[in-house]
């Protein structure tokens, strides 16, 4: 062993540590600074929203306090089965977005084996891909009725884009040499696609659902506030009609939850996928 | 298979070529034979594109043959072809006297860049190679471990490309080409990415390493110094289109130290040699 091979410690990236010695820099002082202040904004801000409307004067069906809002939390999960709503929305997420993630990995890894079909579709796909899919939502109810129906679909096409584009973009800028170095070992396309492309693409392919957990939620909410009669999305149009400003905060808040839930559940998948990407830092 | 390559397996023009008289004698036969090589490609223009033309050379069981010449001569196509990704349009490739027709299980190759997979370890990096074959899971991890071993990385089996370093990954590499017992390995610039502590460090890893295995090696370079310094045999290419201008049988001892043979005076001399060939003296640019 060279001295200058052992200078790479086992387990470091040396590229990395150079960058890694300037976090410490960005934390004033000591490990927990950093989030003691992004709790610290949370305090202010709600703080803010308790004191400062009324101080203004701004009436309570325009901003309601935090405390209101809590209060209403309460009522609306006593009263207006908001757990039902809330499993509604979730279920109804997480199906599209596991269907819509399916869809598009799919279509993005057909399309990138089949050049001629990509260039035969690609002026369709960029089209579909401009066009606002949660126009689509009064169409779907027309078509399926006041159901569970519209809102997948929705949901479906939201996220069905940004993972197809980014898959297509991975199949298409996969190294043209570990793809060569696959055929010079005599593997198949099959064998090439599953140990080369496929692989290759986990980074592509997971910032395309990182993208879609976030879209899931809009495109859910978007079919409930069109049509039907539960979930939280729902909820928002029920509270407007009562004008019951809580309630709309409230399920926006839940909706919100949603999202970041969804959004985690990918980062955790990401992490444990991508363990052989070097990080910058944490 | 490694039958040697008679007088009337040649065409009679290459008879006259010393290099082809050499590969009939009693040395051991030529793995790799190149005969009569041109390849074009086209263009949009009416007149195709010529990377090489008429290329005629063998590389003998266990010889370590380098190809130098300036950057667009062609050498990249030389390893195309071998590898079986590109076919001639004129004259024919063989290996161990079987015509190369595709991709093919006899041929080992490796680049300027490692192409480790990021997402596997380095042992299962090793076994990629293995994968097209009938091999059991066993077998292909034993064969790995043990060019791992060859390659002095078995304390990293377990560790991923980005833990390596740049020389580190080259080693794996070479361990992933040598794991498929290919007849023929084929280097393309596989040093010329590193600095130039790890790249001496490392060709004369990778020279021990072959030397050991005692595969047949064909490297393409654009540097002269090593050319000199781990071949048996160099082959001067020219300018657009390629030919083969010179051949340089240098006959050094050292083959598994280029350290300890870039010193010998002898080494000096073929390296003069070689500038003069390549006419770098009178080359402005």
């Amino acid at each position: 062993m060279s001295s200058s091979e052992t200078a790479a410690r086992p387990g470091v990236a040396p590229a990395v540590a150079p960058l890694g010695t300037e976090a410490p820099r960005l934390s004033l002082a000591g490990p927990l600074a950093l989030p003691a202040m992004t709790l610290l904004v949370a305090v202010v801000v709600l703080l803010a929203w308790q004191y400062l409307p009324p101080a203004l004067g701004v009436p309570k069906y325009i901003i309601p306090t935090v405390t209101d809002m809590a209060a209403e939390m309460g009522r609306m999960w006593r009263q207006e089965d908001l757990l039902g709503h809330i499993v509604s929305t979730a279920t109804m997420a997480t199906i599209g977005f596991v269907a819509g993630g399916l869809l598009g990995a799919a279509c993005g890894y057909g399309l990138g084996l089949s050049r001629l079909w990509e260039r035969v579709l690609s002026p369709y796909i960029l089209a579909l891909q401009i066009a606002p899919k949660v126009a689509f939502a009064p169409l779907f109810i027309m078509w399926f009725g006041y159901n569970a129906w519209p809102k997948l679909v929705v949901t479906v096409l939201v996220v069905f884009f940004p993972i197809l584009v980014n898959v297509l973009q991975s199949m298409k800028t996969t190294d043209r040499d570990l793809v060569n170095l696959a055929r010079a070992y005599s593997m198949t396309r099959a064998q090439i696609f599953w140990k080369v492309y496929f692989p290759a693409s986990m980074p592509n392919l997971l910032a395309g659902l990182r993208i879609g957990a976030t879209l899931a939620v809009i495109g859910v909410t978007v079919g409930e506030l069109v049509g039907g009669g539960v979930g939280l999305g729902y909820l928002i149009t029920y509270g407007e009609g009562q004008a019951n400003t809580s309630m709309v905060f409230n399920a926006i808040v839940l909706l919100t939850v949603i999202g970041i839930v969804l959004y985690w559940a990918v980062a955790a998948a990401e992490a444990r996928i991508l363990h052989y990407v070097p990080r910058i830092s944490q | 298979m490694d039958a040697p390559v008679s007088q009337s397996a040649l065409p009679a023009e290459l008879a006259a070529i010393p290099a082809m008289q050499a590969l009939r004698g009693p040395t051991p036969p030529a793995v790799l034979l190149f005969e009569g090589v041109t390849k074009r490609f086209a263009t949009r223009t009416a007149t195709p594109f010529t990377a090489v033309q008429d290329l005629t050379f063998g590389v003998r069981k266990g010889e370590f043959v380098s190809i130098v010449g300036p950057s667009g001569c062609g050498k990249s196509t030389v390893l195309n072809m071998t590898a079986g990704l590109d076919g001639p349009t004129e004259g024919r490739v063989s290996l161990s006297g079987e015509a190369v027709t595709g991709p093919n299980k006899h041929v080992g190759f490796m680049l300027q860049k490692d192409l480790l997979l990021p997402w596997r370890s380095i042992v299962r990096n090793v076994e990629f190679g293995l994968e097209a074959r009938a091999l059991s899971r066993a077998e292909r991890r034993e064969r790995a471990l043990r060019e791992l071993a060859r390659c002095r990385l078995s304390d990293f089996a377990n560790h991923y490309p980005f833990q390596l370093s740049g020389g580190m990954r080259q080693r794996a590499a070479l361990a992933r080409t040598l794991a498929i017992e290919p007849d023929v390995v084929l280097l393309d610039e596989p040093f010329s990415a590193l600095d130039a502590q790890t790249k001496l460090l490392l060709q004369r890893s990778f020279a021990r390493t072959i030397h050991d295995s005692g595969v047949t090696a064909l490297l393409i370079t654009h540097d002269l110094a090593e050319a000199v310094a781990m071949s048996d045999r160099i082959l001067v290419m020219s300018e657009r289109p390629g030919r083969i201008v010179e051949e340089i049988d240098l006959d050094l001892p050292h083959r598994d130290d280029p350290i300890a043979r870039q010193a010998l005076p002898r080494a000096r001399e073929a390296m003069t040699h070689l500038f003069q060939s390549l006419h770098l003296a009178e080359r402005e640019e």
